[in-house]
């Protein structure tokens, strides 16, 4: 059952539902085995920004404190969304292309080897 | 008056016992017990009977007040002593004194919690023997609250980070963690806290709250908290026996008993090991003299004590909870990712942070052969090289944290080939995505979604808007948190600085 409790049809209001966040998503996004970040971060993210903008503007942001950001070659990354491949398409907004409120975000950069040289 | 009249002959103990205890309760004669006692069927729990209910420990209010009195005359003369000697001075080093911070704010707060809950638990238990028991573990409860901010506020005359404890533990990101523990166990039924509490917690996971901290106050020079636990100590030997008493009679009392008593058992396990992640990383970063680390910590009083325990118990049908086989994995990395995150989010925590020393690090090494030196030097010595430059590291922006446990998502697949991948969990209810560092927190989501899709998360709250406004500046105002004297890491910060003057160090 949804919580035991004493009266049927007890239900806790969604605290952290869309129309919380001021017109903003909430989008979740870690860079895979580098743990010099403990985990993924969360950003409110406006949903029809551009994925290109997330790679320029946010991901900079996020991620640029590592010393193998700049290293970083965004044509071979590979993408995730909610734990399935994913081809972001720089123009289009987040929206647009599938990724929704409290999504999951991954960005994989296989020949960079997590090192803090 | 004739003195014979008044001499009364003097009740023997075992009637003085009954009359104090058993005999306060009644038959009700006019109003429905099922009315009076209105939680004891929703759980599913079945007890067919109250009197097989054996009182764990045979006190009368009366010697209660007069044991406990004892032991606070003899407590608060060490306090005063200590405070009049200036005992801070004999610690081992003033980092130490961040471990005791984070007590102060994170566990008293959940000590004043567990009387809260107890007094309301114990109200609602039909058997008289039941309502005795809680009742007392209720005013232990409030006494240890009280207690460890007696041993504790000498050390806030001295150190930044006592004094807000209390208007943090509503707010601040770390601090609900085991807030949200509480908070759970309280607004459950009576039987679920109890065995939350009272065996999970004070029976099963006691000693790795209890023996870290003790020990590590013992082995840093820090005689109030050692006081104060010496002082506690007869009354958590009560509190285990009530655990005990608690789970023989659920299981005894009736066969549906025990599925329900088994998943409250894997749940409750789990979510008292997640809050321990700041005792491993206490026990491991943050003494000076350490004595221990925390996986021999967990091997020894967990896997090896509760190995014996559950063997006890497997007569009833119970089992050991299956997430000890993660547990086990995890304990050669736990405490290096719980470190390492509080360490980066030094600007956030109301306590120092500190990269470990030469020392400290062949320490690790040796205590964690397999994995520290592969995953978890490299960052620390790096993050050291760059304080050294003045750019010591501090990670922007806020992290994801588990909808259950409401810890960040530090937690990685420890039990796989590669396991610094982050351990992703998700469920989607009422078309919303909800994310879990663990089969378990998503097994305990799943179970009860209606009680944790309201949870109050610290980093949506954020975001929100809820917490002061926008930037780091007024969230820590909001958290009453102050900046550049609680915050950020040891090394420069005015802790140190009167340390150093006191100490008549450079």
């Amino acid at each position: 059952m949804a919580v035991k409790a004493i009266r049927p049809g007890y239900h806790g209001e969604h605290k952290d539902s869309r129309d919380k966040f001021h017109g903003n998503i909430l989008v979740y996004i870690d860079w895979d085995l580098h743990r010099w970040f403990p985990s993924p971060k969360a950003f409110p993210l406006p949903p029809d920004m551009p994925f290109g903008a997330l790679i320029e503007a946010v991901l900079p942001e996020g991620f640029g404190q590592h010393p193998q950001f700049k290293e970083i070659n965004w044509d071979t990354v590979e993408w995730s969304l909610n734990q399935q491949p994913f081809t972001p398409d720089l123009a289009k907004g987040l929206e647009e292309q599938g990724l929704d409120h409290k999504c999951v975000v991954r960005f994989k950069t296989p020949e960079l080897v997590e090192s803090y040289a | 008056m004739d003195q014979r009249a008044t001499q009364q002959k003097k009740l023997n103990v075992k009637d003085k016992y009954r009359l104090l205890t058993r005999d306060l309760d009644w038959e009700f004669s006019y109003e429905d017990r099922k009315e009076a006692f209105p939680y004891e069927e929703f759980e599913g729990i079945k007890i067919t009977d109250w009197d097989k209910w054996e009182d764990p420990f045979r006190l009368t209010m009366d010697a209660y007040w007069k044991y406990q009195a004892e032991k606070e005359k003899k407590l608060y003369a060490i306090y005063d002593a200590f405070a009049q000697n200036n005992g801070h001075l004999n610690i081992s080093d003033a980092r130490y004194v961040n471990a005791i911070k984070i007590f102060l704010t994170a566990v008293s707060p959940a000590e004043f919690a567990s009387s809260n809950g107890f007094s309301w638990a114990g109200r609602h238990y039909g058997g008289m023997g039941a309502r005795v028991a809680a009742q007392m573990q209720s005013l232990d409860e409030l006494r240890h609250y009280q207690t460890q901010i007696h041993a504790m506020s000498h050390y806030n005359k001295y150190f930044d980070g006592f004094e807000e404890f209390a208007h943090m533990h509503d707010r601040v990101w770390y601090i609900s963690v085991v807030k949200s523990f509480f908070d759970d166990c309280r607004s459950a039924g009576p039987f679920e806290y109890i065995v939350a509490v009272s065996f999970a917690f004070e029976y099963v996971l006691t000693n790795l709250l209890f023996v870290p901290f003790m020990s590590g106050a013992a082995y840093n020079g820090d005689m109030a908290t050692v006081t104060f636990g010496f002082s506690a100590q007869s009354d958590e030997a009560r509190h285990m026996t009530l655990g005990l008493e608690i789970i023989k009679f659920l299981l005894e009392q009736h066969e549906d008993n025990v599925p329900i008593v088994q998943q409250w058992l894997d749940k409750w396990l789990w979510r008292g090991y997640r809050i321990l992640s700041v005792v491993a990383m206490m026990m491991d970063y943050m003494l000076p003299q350490k004595f221990m680390s925390w996986k021999e910590a967990w091997e020894v009083y967990f896997e090896e004590a509760g190995g014996a325990l559950f063997k006890d118990l497997e007569r009833y049908g119970i089992k050991m909870p299956d997430c000890a086989e993660l547990i086990s994995k995890e304990k050669d990395h736990l405490s290096h990712q719980a470190w390492w995150t509080f360490y980066s989010w030094g600007q956030a925590a109301a306590f120092h942070t500190w990269t470990p020393n030469a020392e400290e690090l062949d320490w690790l090494s040796e205590k964690y052969p397999d994995t520290f030196d592969k995953y978890y030097r490299g960052r620390l010595e790096k993050a050291a090289e760059l304080e050294a430059q003045g750019e010591r590291f501090y990670n922007s922006g806020l992290p994801q944290l588990c909808q259950t446990c409401q810890i960040p998502m530090l937690f990685t697949e420890c039990g796989h080939d590669e396991p610094m991948e982050i351990s992703y969990r998700e469920s989607v209810y009422n078309d919303e995505r909800f994310h879990f560092c663990s089969d378990m927190c998503k097994t305990i989501f799943d179970n009860e979604p209606e009680k944790y899709v309201h949870s109050w998360l610290p980093v949506h709250q954020i975001f929100q808007g809820n917490c002061g406004g926008e930037g780091l500046d007024k969230v820590m105002e909001y958290y009453n948190m102050g900046l550049g004297t609680m915050n950020l890491d040891y090394k420069g910060s005015p802790d140190e600085e009167r340390w150093k003057k006191w100490k008549g160090v450079a």
